[in-house]
């Protein structure tokens, strides 16, 4: 054995004895009550809201990153002929502008199956009869800002004189504003549940702190310091905290499972992309033990501020 | 006697007590006490030995004058000295103040605890001083469960297991039989003989004529009765004559 392995070893066993005495002063398991159970549901909600908030942020960024550069060119004339050929001359015009990565007319068969649900392919409808669009799928190689739009526009006006062009996010900028709200409410419910378990650990800690009033005298009067009164109470509460992280972990992911699955039946490409990844398992991993470190702080810093009373 | 005799270890100047606004419980309180003596502090029911003792072992602070132990000024004293300064008292409550969940053993062990001593170092002296107060076999009793006379002996053991610097002790035989009292009494002195200086509340004559060379200090209403001033300006040595108030006069 060499000396770091006996001087661990002595510290090790040392610290066993010094938490041992002091677990004595005071009975331990009987300080908070439910705490552990009100911690657990607490740290579910938490995991739920802080799971919800990562979803929505993966959404956002997935369908921000499909349509930042997207813009579309709408052909509106009621004229098959002259739809087609402004759509050509639009094409032709685009191809050759400065910015453009990419550019394509949305086939028919494409422009069928997106107006499908709303009009119907039954057995005599004619589609084709319907004045829809011609549409121009055009992919930016920077964002689609208002000025490249405007760009964009002027180069085919003279030539497609009924074209409507549209940045796709500017379609998607209320879906955005939504999404951006309850990522703000998932924060939101986050702080106030944060601020909910301080409240309850400061709660318990008095009611703790009242309860054994006259044992924590006599420790003062024999001369037990504030530190280590304050380390009987930390210890019970990172006890409960502890439990009740693990609980609520566990109702949290229970929870996320069964809303994803719900979310995934939905078959939306939107919803698939706000899947959770690894790195986000792991940052809701570390609710608990966040949970438990705020509880730990919140009972040491109310207990000592308690005993500041005390000669 | 020990190496320390005769070195100041509490002196009180001038000092005054009271409760919120009420009138003052004790009034120009002036002494000195001198480590390895064994003193007396007497008087009748409500002439204020509780709250002298309060003042001694820290539990209180004055309303004024000034108050000087082990060299240092207590009134000034930061709180986080306070537990280095309890730690070298031992304190026997009237009301024995025993921690209702912990046995006898953990309750006479809870000063060594709460010092740090390891646990190895702490059974045998436990067992010896339970042993010593005829409470060998109920060391896992709880408080509840024991007699008003053994919980008193249990208040004792646990003040004087880690050989304070000063013992303070309010009423420490009120509920033991007299053997007890007497066997207690031999142990105060014993400790006193150590180097420990002792400071027996009480109002039993017959309690502080067992120890002769005893100083008194006879509270009246809260002032204190000093008529000769010899515990306001002891000598070093003792002579019989500075001696007005010694035990069985």
């Amino acid at each position: 054995m060499n000396m770091f392995e006996m001087f661990t070893g002595s510290l090790r066993e040392e610290l066993r004895e010094r938490r041992g005495a002091e677990a004595r002063l005071l009975p331990q398991g009987k300080l908070s009550g439910p705490m552990p159970w009100v911690i657990a549901i607490m740290i579910g909600l938490t995991v739920v809201a802080s799971a919800s908030g990562l979803a929505l942020r993966k959404t956002a960024n997935a369908a921000s990153a499909d349509v930042a550069g997207g813009v579309t060119v709408q052909i509106v004339n009621g004229s098959p002929r002259e739809r087609d050929r402004q759509a050509q001359e639009a094409l032709a015009a685009l191809q050759g502008a400065s910015g453009v990565a990419s550019v394509r007319i949305v086939p028919q068969k494409e422009l069928d199956a997106l107006v499908e649900p709303w009009l119907g392919t039954t057995v005599g409808d004619d589609v084709n009869a319907l004045p829809i669009p011609a549409l121009i799928d055009v992919r930016l190689a920077g964002n689609a800002n208002k000025a490249a739009v405007a760009a964009l526009r002027q180069q085919i006006a003279a030539r497609a004189p009924d074209a409507r062009v549209d940045a796709q996010a500017s379609w998607l900028a209320p879906v955005f504003e939504a999404i951006g709200a309850l990522q703000l409410l998932a924060g939101g419910l986050i702080a106030l549940l944060a601020f909910a378990t301080v409240a309850t650990v400061l709660l318990a800690s008095r009611n703790a702190l009242s309860n054994h009033r006259n044992t924590i005298e006599i420790v003062h009067m024999l001369g037990g310091t504030d530190a280590q009164i304050a380390r009987i109470f930390q210890r019970s509460m990172a006890v409960d905290a502890a439990a009740g992280g693990i609980g609520g972990l566990l109702l949290g992911v229970v929870t996320i499972g069964l809303l994803g699955r719900q979310f995934a039946a939905l078959g939306s490409g939107m919803m698939t992309a706000g899947s959770l990844g690894y790195t986000d398992w792991l940052l809701i991993c570390c609710i608990p033990v966040a949970g438990v470190l705020l509880a730990v702080l919140t009972a040491r810093l109310s207990v000592l501020n308690a005993l500041k009373g005390m000669l | 006697m020990s190496q320390h005799e005769d070195a100041e270890i509490v002196h009180f100047d001038n000092v005054g007590l009271r409760y919120g606004t009420e009138k003052e419980v004790l009034t120009d309180i002036s002494f000195t006490l001198y480590s390895g003596r064994f003193y007396f502090l007497t008087g009748a029911s409500g002439a204020g030995k509780t709250s002298m003792l309060k003042l001694l072992y820290l539990a209180q602070r004055p309303s004024r004058g000034l108050i000087r132990m082990f060299g240092t000024d207590a009134i000034t004293l930061p709180r986080d000295r306070l537990p280095g300064f309890r730690r070298r008292l031992g304190v026997v409550f009237q009301d024995f103040r025993l921690v209702p969940h912990l046995s006898a053993f953990d309750n006479v062990a809870l000063p060594l605890r709460v010092a740090g001593v390891p646990e190895s170092d702490i059974i045998k002296p436990v067992t010896d001083m339970l042993e010593w107060v005829e409470l060998g076999d109920r060391s896992h009793a709880r408080p509840a469960s024991l007699s008003g006379g053994e919980q008193q002996r249990v208040a004792i053991a646990r003040a004087v297991i880690g050989r304070p610097d000063m013992l303070v002790a309010d009423e420490p035989t009120g509920n033991v039989d007299p053997d007890m009292a007497e066997k207690l009494l031999r142990l105060f002195e014993a400790l006193n003989r150590l180097g420990t200086t002792v400071v027996v509340a009480t109002h039993d004559v017959h309690l502080i004529r067992k120890v002769p060379e005893s100083l008194i200090m006879r509270l009246d209403k809260g002032r204190l009765s000093d008529p000769t001033g010899a515990l306001r300006y002891p000598p070093r040595r003792q002579t019989s004559t500075l001696r007005p108030e010694r035990a069985g006069a």
